[in-house]
């Protein structure tokens, strides 16, 4: 019995003579770090704004590591990679309270500047205006064209989603369609709802809202929700589907399924969207561009620090919309294939 | 004075291996070890300084509220996966009654609480006048109250969002008890860090001074042995259930003050990082043993882990990986460390 006892005994102390090892060994580590790279950049900052080596951009989305923010992701990072910087991406899925709290902590993370997403400005607001004061240049990207000002950015990057709705509008009426079919896979996104409220400005013909909650993680279900809807109105002849997953997985087969002459156009690109398009079964594709969303807005924060550039005039800075079609397909194919499209 | 003599019929625990049976321990050793590797890969060198302190403790400490008492309700012997949701039905009916309907906002705390306190009430009742599993009924709240978020909010705001709370009345003194910061160095610390000392000491107290602590343990370990030696355990779990969805909405505030509004999705999916807290912090899954200081430490470590992995420029999706690891090696050593310190007794 008495063994036992000096086993744990054993145990704690080696436990905690590990622990203080590895902090010790860590701080020894860290400080000397720590000092060399402060008076680097002492020096440095006499002749240039920020030594190149010391620049890290951050990154902070909401998104959710899928097909669409993994190419953000891929051109924030190979910004990084070309400009010779650290990026720190951090995508917080959807949780405001999660990517404000992350914003928050840019200054201890080291950031020299920081492109946040802006689908709820309200949420992120005192964080951002909160890296204002404290001398971090920001940019939003991909949502917030309309109030990057008040969150202390000096540009926005991405698509505004109503100008984008407006131009598939446009495209539906060359195609001559009346009737069209709006899903909305993300209940929480007012962008997807701005997409079909920019169509409906444009379109000659009605364009109707219809929930598809939670589409992107069942798309089978999505797929008999859509048929339904198709199959309760034998009026409509288009569907404007707003992310490519649901357009090639969801919606293609609903139409394929009915054999009625459906025009589908979608927002975003895949693989199988594109493939489709090719095929002929989908007729256009929105290209928001994301990977030039992550890209720029490195770019433009690296400018900012080594320079000292304020670019976009006070306005947003557009990616989108570009439109893939039948014209263009082929080429695109091979790069969303490479995971930069 | 005569010396004490020592009886040598009774034996004696040394003082380390009564500290090694109390669950938190483990916990706690494990909270050190995390910490230290990350500090040993950290990139900013702000990680074990105030800055990287200030990162962990906001994340962890809406989490630690809520996981204490979902802890005490754990070691009840039941479960509640509608505290998640109940975060985002909270802050969305705060914004909602000050934005659509023009109350003030601290009347609208009021009227949050209230409600959150029936939804408690409910989960309770059923659970202990059917019979039903807690894991089951609770998963009904959460469906019912996360469709009724996204469709109350659409119905009243055309939007599913809530937004612009800052501009009611009584926003900022609210916004100062719940949601302000404090400057501490160089860093801004969350008031959240407050509340959450003050729910670990007040659950801690509850459970292991009170009387109602040991109707928890009771109630927990076996309920019909509880209910024959007099301990009132329906009316003790009610309680747990209510005091939990108190907690959840009491976070849901703290969220809507802080982040101006909320999204109608809000905290779907983070009833697991609660019970996970608590299951990491030493509080069995079956009930009857457990700490809420345990699930404090478990909140910490989850905070620990947010911020260490992107300083040391890791992909932040091992994040997931990290907790699933975690949870299991947590549960695996509180076990171990358990028994063995159980087993020698002498």
């Amino acid at each position: 019995m008495r063994g036992r006892i000096l086993d744990i005994k054993k145990l704690a102390v080696l436990t905690g003579v590990v622990a203080l090892t590895l902090a010790g060994c860590a701080a020894g580590t860290d400080s000397d770090a720590g000092e060399t790279a402060s008076t680097e950049t002492a020096a440095a900052e006499t002749v240039e704004a920020v030594a190149v080596s010391d620049i890290k951009i951050c990154v902070y989305t909401h998104g959710d590591g899928g097909t669409f923010w993994s190419v953000a992701q891929a051109g924030a990072e190979k910004a990084g990679e070309d400009l010779g910087i650290t990026i720190d991406y951090q995508g917080s899925t959807n949780d405001s309270a999660r990517q404000a709290a992350t914003i928050e902590g840019a200054v201890s993370a080291g950031c020299t500047g920081v492109a946040a997403s802006a689908p709820d400005p309200g949420a992120i607001e005192q964080a951002m205006l909160g890296l204002a004061d404290a001398g971090i240049a920001t940019v939003t990207m991909n949502s917030g064209s309309d109030v990057f000002k008040s969150l202390g950015a000096f540009t926005h990057v991405g698509q505004d989603e109503i100008v984008a709705g407006r131009e598939a509008g446009y495209k539906f009426n060359d195609l001559g369609a009346t009737n069209i079919l709006c899903p909305i896979q993300e209940a929480a996104n007012v962008g997807l709802t701005d997409r079909c409220a920019g169509a409906r400005e444009t379109s000659t013909g009605t364009v109707t809202d219809f929930n598809l909650d939670g589409g992107l993680q069942d798309l089978t279900a999505a797929s008999a929700k859509i048929k339904a809807a198709l199959e309760a109105d034998p009026t409509i002849d288009a569907v404007f589907a707003l992310n490519a997953d649901i357009a090639a997985k969801a919606v293609l087969p609903a139409v394929q399924d009915l054999g009625r002459d459906i025009f589908i156009g979608t927002v975003d690109m895949s693989e199988d969207a594109l493939n489709a398009i090719s095929a002929g079964d989908i007729v256009f594709a929105i290209d928001q561009q994301q990977y030039a969303q992550g890209y720029l807005s490195v770019v433009l924060l690296y400018l900012n620090a080594t320079n000292a550039h304020s670019l976009g005039g006070g306005l947003p800075m557009y990616t989108g919309p570009g439109f893939v079609d039948a014209s263009n397909v082929e080429q695109v194919i091979g790069l969303v294939a490479a995971g930069t499209r | 004075m005569t010396t004490q003599i020592k009886d040598e019929r009774v034996s004696q625990t040394s003082f380390a291996t009564k500290m090694l049976q109390r669950p938190e321990l483990g916990a706690l050793i494990g909270a050190g070890v995390i910490f230290f590797l990350f500090w040993s890969v950290d990139t900013t060198g702000n990680f074990a300084a105030i800055g990287g302190t200030a990162g962990w403790t906001d994340i962890a400490a809406p989490i630690g509220i809520i996981a204490v008492f979902v802890a005490l309700l754990m070691i009840g012997g039941e479960f509640d996966l509608s505290t998640g949701v109940m975060v985002g039905t909270s802050g969305l009916m705060a914004g909602l009654l000050t934005t659509e309907y023009n109350l003030n906002v601290w009347v609208a705390i009021a009227l949050v609480f209230a409600f959150a306190l029936l939804v408690g009430f409910i989960n309770g009742m059923v659970v202990v006048n059917t019979g039903l599993p807690s894991f089951i009924v609770t998963l009904a709240t959460f469906f019912v109250l996360r469709g009724a978020n996204l469709a109350v909010t659409k119905e009243l705001t055309g939007t599913v969002r809530v937004a612009n709370v800052e501009d009611s009345n009584g926003f900022d003194q609210a916004h100062a008890i719940f949601a302000s910061k404090m400057m501490i160095g160089t860093s801004n610390f969350q008031v959240s860090i407050i509340w959450w000392i003050l729910a670990t000491i007040f659950a801690t107290w509850l459970l292991t001074r009170t009387r109602f602590g040991n109707w928890i343990f009771a109630s927990g370990g076996d309920k019909v042995a509880a209910r024959n030696a007099g301990v009132p355990v329906n009316r003790t779990k009610i309680i747990l259930f209510m005091m939990s969805s108190l907690s959840a909405s009491f976070v849901g505030i703290m969220f809507v003050l802080r982040l101006q509004g909320m999204q109608a999705g809000q905290g779907v999916g983070m009833e697991f990082f609660y019970i996970i807290a608590a299951a990491v912090g030493g509080t069995l899954l079956m009930g009857g043993a457990g700490s809420a200081i345990g699930a404090s430490i478990g909140a910490a470590i989850m905070g620990i882990a947010d911020i260490g992995i992107p300083y040391a420029l890791w992909d932040q999706d091992w994040r997931w990986t990290f907790i699933g690891v975690i949870l299991l090696a947590a549960v695996l050593v509180n076990t171990w460390i358990g028994t063995k310190a159980k087993g020698a007794k002498r």
